[in-house]
């Protein structure tokens, strides 16, 4: 069936325009003359930022973080990369060497590319992660000025993400 | 039903009547009980148990509750209202899989005893485990952790040590072991014994500290080694070539055959994005079981081989598929058919050949043979032909065994045109300089060879796992190929070219598809009269082909 939407009932002044033109033109007057009093109500991006005012769930771009003793928290289990609903990671597994200080966690990443194109900074990765190695930070203005600069590779991610302490125990020698 | 037993005949098999989960059902004498339970459509979760070994019943997962008949003062089963014996269940638990099926026995695969004794064999297992699902290759296919999901308690309550054992030792050229992770159900202990007869692997010390090793001063490079790594339900056993390379989740899973012999082995293409990343064996009780040799499953690299030929060539550059078909059916065409010869392969698919006789018949080509490659086998899945497709090529007409002619005739000139399906002719017995002497030398090939750099026209074909199509082993069976990566650069389908190049030199209107192709040698060989390629099945057919070759 056919549902039937109730046009508004419109007063006079409505039905006229003129009076709600003339009330944006205020308003725009308003403001206009606000800013001539120095009272700016825009903010001058990108030389005036929010940044400092970004809550902590803040979900920018998809980083890979290292543990405070410096040993690289992905172990190349690939579940982002199985979570990732626009198929943005690309993960490439080695083993570790038996002589590498950390030979005992046997399986890191050769390469780890996230397509900036392509991710929709959802936190699927993040909230996937059961090493607690990818995070989404505060950065948000990714750019480049063409796709290869887009994908970000591992170096590029570890860059970003930096050291993130704690949580995940379970490589440490005396646990 | 009735409870007394038939009597023992010597040709028939004795049924046995098994209450199971409340429903009577009927087994041959012989089952083991957890093999009746699942063929009732019961799920008994297992480790030890695999179909094709014995039963040590060490896992201690398949344990389910057991009702005997209960006796009357006669020692005659007391029957019940519904004329079925009475059943007195015991109060413990029994593993089902060392057990075979008795007269009047009762099983119950479910309820709170059995789901109890699940979740507590589960978290023994589970104690020592150290949960490194997110490294292990294992992960997805991983019995553990299917388990854990369906019977597990979902969390530990061991707060002691964990028992620490050998990581990542290399007990084999292609086998890598993680003891920690081994649940000890012998698996592969006994596959090393039963099957393979190699028995090189066995358990060390006692208690939680039992350890799976090698018998000092050997290594586990038995030919089928990487079974034991299939048939291993956790992640103990890795294969070198696999391990750290893909997560299995990702892996498409495509049925064909091995190619590499005439025994023609059942496998399972596991690939991801065009790449091919292991071969695993697929069960089939005709042919192979559930095994496979090594040396075949790691054979297929060659696909990915940056070498592979991907445009077609025209006299050594690169043409479109159209010139390179014109040119070769204008080069094929120039010389007369008794100076023209075709070396076949019986590499190649049933279809292939039977377009490549039809091609000689459109030519008018009367000399051509495929090349043998006979070999040494080992007496039990590699056979002695090196060619997966020998009985295919007899049935189709192709092996002649006019090879070594064909070689004196380019030797001493006269013939003046090849044809080299997939073969190297320099292995047929031609030399290389006669080779380039030749007017029109047309190849089809994937690779590079010695004949590839002389032939006029150069075609590239497709490998094993890009293409469909059917071939006959040694025994006679008829199995299918299937695609499960496409074809690099421009390389087509074989049978395509083919088709395209029957047509070319003023065959018949071409056919368009595969299917089609089978359907059409279906009507001409009596041997696969009725078949078609989809009603082959995954399992092959066996094919009547004695009889049949003696009629050509």
């Amino acid at each position: 069936m056919a549902i039937v939407v109730q046009r508004p009932k419109l007063s006079l002044a409505e039905k006229l325009y003129l009076p709600a033109v003339l009330g944006g033109l205020f308003l725009t007057f308003k403001h206009f003359l606000r800013s001539l009093g120095g009272k700016s109500v825009t903010m001058q991006y990108p030389e005036q930022r929010w940044d400092d005012k970004l809550p902590p769930w803040y979900r920018g771009a998809p980083t890979l973080v290292k543990d405070e003793w410096g040993r690289e928290r992905c172990v190349s289990c690939q579940l982002c990369e199985f979570i990732c609903p626009p198929r943005a990671i690309t993960i490439t597994p080695e083993e570790i060497p038996t002589n590498d200080p950390w030979a005992k966690v046997e399986k890191r990443p050769k390469e780890f590319e996230i397509d900036m194109i392509r991710c929709i900074y959802c936190g699927l990765c993040e909230e996937v992660c059961p090493e607690q190695a990818i995070y989404l930070r505060k950065d948000y203005a990714i750019t480049g000025y063409s796709r290869a600069e887009m994908k970000h590779n591992k170096e590029k991610l570890y860059e970003l993400g930096g050291v993130m302490p704690g949580v995940v125990n379970k490589w440490n020698e005396n646990k | 039903m009735t409870t007394t037993a038939t009597a023992p005949n010597s040709t028939e098999v004795q049924m046995i009547n098994v209450q199971v989960d409340g429903e009577w059902r009927q087994f041959p004498k012989g089952t083991r009980l957890i093999e009746a339970c699942m063929k009732s459509g019961h799920y008994v979760p297992h480790y030890c148990y695999h179909p094709k070994l014995s039963s040590p019943g060490n896992c201690r997962m398949c344990l389910v509750q057991l009702g005997m008949p209960k006796m009357g003062p006669d020692r005659k089963p007391e029957l019940g209202e519904d004329g079925k014996p009475v059943l007195n269940w015991s109060p413990r638990p029994a593993i089902s899989c060392a057990m075979e099926v008795s007269e009047g026995l009762g099983v119950r695969t479910q309820g709170a005893l059995v789901e109890e004794c699940r979740n507590g064999v589960m978290e023994f297992l589970l104690i020592n485990h150290p949960l490194d699902c997110p490294i292990c290759d294992q992960a997805g296919e991983c019995r553990l952790q299917e388990f854990s999901v369906e019977y597990g308690k979902g969390e530990s309550r061991f707060i002691e040590e964990k028992v620490k054992k050998p990581k990542r030792v290399d007990i084999g050229q292609n086998i890598v072991l993680d003891d920690e992770r081994c649940i000890m159900c012998s698996r592969c202990i006994r596959f090393m014994k039963e099957v393979a007869q190699d028995d090189v692997l066995g358990f060390v010390n006692r208690g939680s500290h039992t350890t799976l090793t090698v018998y000092p001063g050997k290594r586990l490079d038995n030919n089928y080694s990487l079974n034991t790594v299939d048939i291993c339900p956790v992640g103990a056993l890795t294969s070198k070539d696999f391990r750290f390379k893909m997560r299995v989740w990702f892996l498409k899973e495509t049925k064909s055959i091995d190619v590499n012999c005439g025994t023609g082995t059942n496998i399972v293409i596991s690939s991801r994005e065009g790449v091919i990343h292991r071969i695993t064996p697929r069960e089939n009780d005709f042919v192979n079981s559930c095994w496979m040799p090594d040396s075949h499953r790691l054979n297929f690299k060659y696909l990915h081989d940056d070498a592979r030929l991907k445009a077609p060539l025209v006299a050594n550059t690169p043409a479109s598929w159209t010139q390179a078909i014109t040119a070769a059916a204008a080069q094929l065409k120039a010389i007369e058919p008794a100076r023209l010869a075709l070396i076949a392969s019986a590499r190649m698919t049933n279809e292939e050949l039977f377009l490549a006789r039809r091609l000689a018949t459109a030519l008018g080509i009367t000399q051509f043979d495929v090349l043998s490659r006979p070999q040494e086998g080992d007496g039990f899945l590699i056979a002695n032909d090196g060619n997966p497709n020998t009985s295919g090529a007899k049935l189709l007409g192709l092996a002649t065994g006019q090879l070594s002619s064909i070689a004196t005739g380019v030797a001493s000139g006269a013939i003046r045109g090849l044809l080299v399906l997939g073969e190297d002719a320099t292995k047929c017995g031609i030399a290389e300089g006669d080779l380039a002497r030749l007017d029109a030398l047309v190849a089809l090939d994937i690779l590079p060879n010695r004949t590839t750099p002389r032939a006029s026209v150069l075609l590239p074909a497709s490998g094993f796992a890009e293409k469909r199509g059917s071939m006959i082993n040694l025994a006679g069976r008829i199995q299918r190929l299937n695609r499960a990566i496409p074809a690099p650069g421009q390389a087509r389908d074989d049978w395509e070219i083919l088709r395209d190049l029957i047509v070319a030199v003023g065959g018949q209107n071409g056919v368009y598809s595969v299917e089609e192709v089978f359907k059409t040698m279906a009507a001409e060989i009596p041997a696969l009269k009725g078949l078609s390629l989809a009603g082959i099945g995954d399992l092959g057919v066996e094919l009547a082909l004695g009889e049949a070759a003696a009629r050509r």
